[in-house]
């Protein structure tokens, strides 16, 4: 009972002081990423209805809705894992009616999943090098050996992993075989993954599901500083509306694979239609 | 002693340019510093600081985890005759106002954005703050206070202003003199307002100096730099002994590696409080514990060994071949391995100091071959008066006086020292250093101790906390607490009996030690306040405090201050809630305070008591824990009479 208030009064702190972290004073600029008039169909169940919304540079761009509004599809669309029925996404001026995800990752396109998708046996260090997959150039038969050219090169990746380890603050568990580590640090590991691709765009698949609070505000102290520190822009799918409202730029709302609101946080919490699919009334 | 720290560190780098100074690890790699580089790095950090306009006789506040720049920045601030003035990284930013208030202090080197935060919010109540330096440039991209500057900025700074004014360190650094301030360590205080000690180059020096040559300390040594910067012993090994022996010192990577790192680097060297080597051999047992049958019996029978003669093979006394040739196969077999998974393989020579230690784990890391020793002191004395001297290592007591100090029992039983590594003065605070300093020159340490006909000293309490029994007899509270935070389930106690019929208790269990256990045991619980209140915890803790009393029953003078009744607190004595001292030394009279109608509790025969108490979190921000508390009565033992 009394270690339940604990956690309760420790919550309700936690979300004020997330309501009072600065909003940082980068610069957002130009559109990177245009998605118009999606919509994509399994079968007879239609997934998404034309959507169309864009994301521009260096923004932190949230996508919200209820269970089933869409959301995971929308960011399988970007990320090439499915084709829509209709539409087109431009990335950096160049249109696609469909592309597949491999191509999606050599333009700079990063994600995170919601259910983890890591390799629980390896390290952690090893989880992140596997992000640096599409970096490496020397031949398999030379990096077999470890010998003149992909070595030198490996180095050169592990500097850069162990800067991202640096920045997720998880020196401690560098050689840590990733399925023995808690959820909430599995997390910021493929979150690491993510950042060794040096993604233009990062899309992030609900990165605090199933997290407690002092993990969420961790994760939401690395989000912004990923924004902030390494210029990414960031597409993020969130169902904690307390976090998404104070870390991002701008915020669409998906309902039933339809766009329902689109604008910054103030304008959103304000919209009628939003509150309506949220609470269920029309007041 | 006629030398500055400085001075030495010109020496260092004038002998041997090349060899490293020291070292961090950071990008998962051990990035090494030369004593030349070294070197070259103060000179641009003082050359930039005296650009700024830091001038002889102002103070630097220092605050951060152990980083080379900050280490650096201590010699730095040395060479330009300032005086840095570290505090503790974890204090929250209202208890550092005092300090930054009190040694009016304009300058600040805060390693991180953590500590940056904290002297920002500072700045309102301490208008003086002007220039704060900080190290890890991690999150601080979109700060644009005034007077906020990076340490590579302030070496850039520095470089140019050494080009226009070369001949400025050179000349700072010839005009600092042994006796002027090293340091002034603020002392954590169980009582009032902290206080400044100041320590001169030549008490430090002199200090360091007496325990190089104990243990014939070198420039070969390695020394893993992880306590508290703003800690008096880290001051010692991590900055006076550094520049007196010269070793390498080595920084963790993070708070969290701070284990990993040790492995990595097997310092030669090696000091920590009590609390440590209790987490090693708690790890150690919970780890031989998941082991394997065999193993498990291969580490009981050999320990046994070890207890039996471990400690007198350390000592170069006579032990029977047929035991020396099965303790060298223990070696082989148990102890080696064990050293090495605690990082201590190459260990020559260890400290312990700060607080008292279990017979049973200061016999546990002799008895592997570990040369754990004790040593006693406080700020004002450098961490130095006593220092056990190999070869007689007596457990009861702290060791004879050190090379350079005198000792000497006052009427009242009061431990006084004289010598090379008594304070100058409490900073601006003449009224408290004529309290503490007599006629003669000694100073008076608030310990009560005893001298035996070797000149051991036994340290039997603080000298204020000793009381009476209402029945007279002499009440010791942290040797009955000490007694009792031995056992590893209990990780703090509190004693009352001054002017009482009875002693009684506060006990905190010992949340992973305990947990562990309960986890074996199959017993669900639901959190710290749930697990302290298990019949079965009170049960195990109601055994250990039986157990003590059994003990004190057998010693004189103590039969009549066995704990009658106790209870197991419902939250952790945190320093955050100000119920320890940063150094985790308890404040008695504010939890007496605190918690009164425990006491009353305790002392009327009542068998349950509710109690709610205010908590402050890590950040700053307050909750509330309550809970009902079950009061237990202790078996008491009588006086076991040794026929003599």
């Amino acid at each position: 009972m009394n270690a339940a208030t604990t956690t309760e009064n420790a919550a309700a702190m936690a979300d004020s002081a997330l309501a009072e972290a600065p909003l940082s004073t980068k610069s957002i600029g130009e559109v990177i990423l245009d998605v118009q008039n999606i919509s994509l169909r399994f079968g007879g169940v239609k997934a998404l209805t034309d959507i169309s919304f864009d994301v521009r540079e260096h923004e932190i761009r949230s996508i919200i809705g209820p269970n089933g509004a869409g959301k995971s599809s929308m960011l399988n669309c970007i990320n090439g894992v499915y084709t829509p029925s209709e539409g087109s996404i431009t990335f950096r001026g160049k249109t696609f009616s469909h592309m597949n995800s491999r191509q999606v990752a050599e333009m700079g396109v990063a994600r995170t999943f919601q259910n983890l998708a890591l390799f629980k046996g390896m390290s952690v260090l090893d989880n992140i090098m596997s992000g640096r997959n599409l970096k490496i150039k020397s031949n398999l038969f030379l990096q077999a050996l470890r010998w003149g050219p992909a070595e030198r090169e490996e180095i050169r990746h592990r500097e850069f992993v162990e800067r991202i380890i640096d920045f997720l603050e998880i020196q401690a568990h560098r050689k840590t075989p990733v399925g023995q580590l808690p959820y909430g640090l599995q997390k910021r590991v493929d979150l690491g993954r993510a950042l060794a691709m040096e993604p233009q765009v990062l899309l992030l698949d609900e990165p605090m599901a199933g997290m407690n609070v002092e993990e969420k505000q961790d994760m939401s102290r690395f989000i912004l500083d990923v924004n902030d520190e390494f210029g990414a822009t960031i597409v993020l799918i969130e169902h904690d509306m307390g976090v998404v409202m104070d870390i991002s730029d701008r915020v669409v709302v998906l309902d039933y694979g339809r766009k329902i609101g689109d604008g910054t946080p103030d304008e959103v919490r304000n919209n009628e239609d939003v509150i309506s699919a949220y609470l269920g009334t029309s007041h | 002693m006629n030398t500055t720290f400085p001075h030495l560190l010109i020496q260092h780098a004038r002998s041997r340019p090349e060899d490293p100074a020291l070292r961090e690890k950071e990008y998962g790699i051990w990035q090494s510093w030369s004593w030349k580089r070294a070197l070259d790095e103060v000179r641009w950090l003082a050359a930039g600081l005296a650009s700024l306009g830091f001038a002889p006789g102002h103070n630097l506040a220092i605050v951060g985890d152990n980083r080379p720049h900050l280490y650096l920045m201590f010699l730095a601030v040395q060479s330009l005759r300032g005086v840095p003035v570290p505090m503790y990284q974890d204090a929250v930013a209202a208890e550092m106002a005092f300090v930054l208030q009190d040694a009016e202090v304009n300058y600040v080197f805060a390693e991180n954005q953590e500590q940056v935060d904290k002297m920002l919010e500072l700045r309102a109540s301490v208008p003086g703050l002007t220039h704060i330096i900080y190290d890890d440039p991690r999150g601080m991209r979109n700060y644009t206070d005034p007077g906020l500057i990076s340490v590579d900025e302030l070496m850039a700074l520095g470089r140019k202003h050494d080009e226009l004014h070369p001949q400025l360190f050179e000349q700072r650094v010839a005009q600092g003199r042994p006796d002027d301030v090293a340091v002034i360590l603020y002392t954590s205080g169980t009582t009032g307002r902290p206080k400044g000690v100041c320590q001169t180059h030549a008490s430090f020096i002199g200090a360091a100096q007496g325990g190089v040559q104990t243990d014939g300390l070198s420039d070969s040594d390695n020394v893993l730099s992880y306590l508290p910067p703003a800690w008096v012993g880290d001051f010692l090994f991590s900055t006076a002994q550094w520049m007196v022996a010269g070793f390498t010192i080595n920084c963790p990577e993070s708070a969290e590696t701070v284990a990993i790192d040790m492995r990595e680097i097997g310092p030669t060297y090696y000091f920590a409080p009590p609390r440590v080597f209790e987490g090693m051999l708690t790890s150690v047992s919970i780890r031989m514990e998941d082991a394997a049958r065999s193993k498990q019996w291969l580490h009981h029978k050999f320990m046994a060994v070890a207890q039996r003669v471990g400690a007198d093979i350390l000592d170069g006394k006579p032990v029977p071949l047929g035991d020396r040739l099965m303790y060298g196969l223990g070696k082989l077999l148990v102890y080696g391995p064990l050293k090495n998974a605690m990082g201590l393989s190459r260990i020559r020579v260890a400290y312990t100091a700060g607080a008292a230690i279990g017979p049973d784990l200061f016999k546990f890391f002799r008895s592997i071959g570990v040369n754990l020793k004790q040593l006693y002191g406080q700020t004002e004395t450098c961490a130095y008066v006593c220092i056990q001297q190999n070869g007689h290592v007596k457990l009861s007591s702290v060791g004879q006086a050190a090379p350079g100090i005198e000792l000497k029992i006052a009427d009242n039983g009061e431990v006084l020292v004289r010598g090379v590594s008594v304070l100058k003065e409490y900073y601006k605070r003449p009224d408290a250093t004529a309290e503490v300093m007599d006629a003669e020159g000694f100073f008076h340490t608030g310990d009560a101790g005893v001298l035996d006909h070797d000149g051991h000293l036994r340290i039997i309490d603080r000298a204020k906390d000793v009381g009476k029994m209402a029945g007279g007899a002499m009440f010791a509270p942290n040797y009955i607490e000490n007694k009792l935070k031995f056992f590893p389930q209990i990780k703090e106690a509190v004693c009352f009996g001054h002017e009482k019929d009875k002693v009684c208790a506060f006990v905190n269990i010992d949340f992973e030690a305990v947990g562990n256990w309960a986890e074996r045991q199959g017993l669900p619980y639901a959190g710290y306040v749930d697990l302290a209140a298990k019949p079965e915890v009170l049960k195990m803790m109601a055994e250990c405090v039986e157990k003590v009393n059994a003990d004190l029953a057998s010693e004189e003078g103590m039969e009549d201050t066995q704990v009658a009744r106790f209870l197991v607190l419902h939250k952790e004595l945190d320093p955050d809630d100000d119920e320890l001292t940063r150094t985790r030394k308890v404040r008695r009279g504010f939890i007496a305070e605190k918690y009164g109608v425990l006491i009353e509790a305790l002392y009327d025969g009542r068998t349950e008591q509710f109690i709610e108490t205010a908590v402050k979190f890590e950040d700053g921000r307050t909750g509330k824990v309550s809970a009902q508390l079950k009061i237990l009565e202790a078996k008491t033992f009588p006086p076991v009479r040794s026929a003599a």
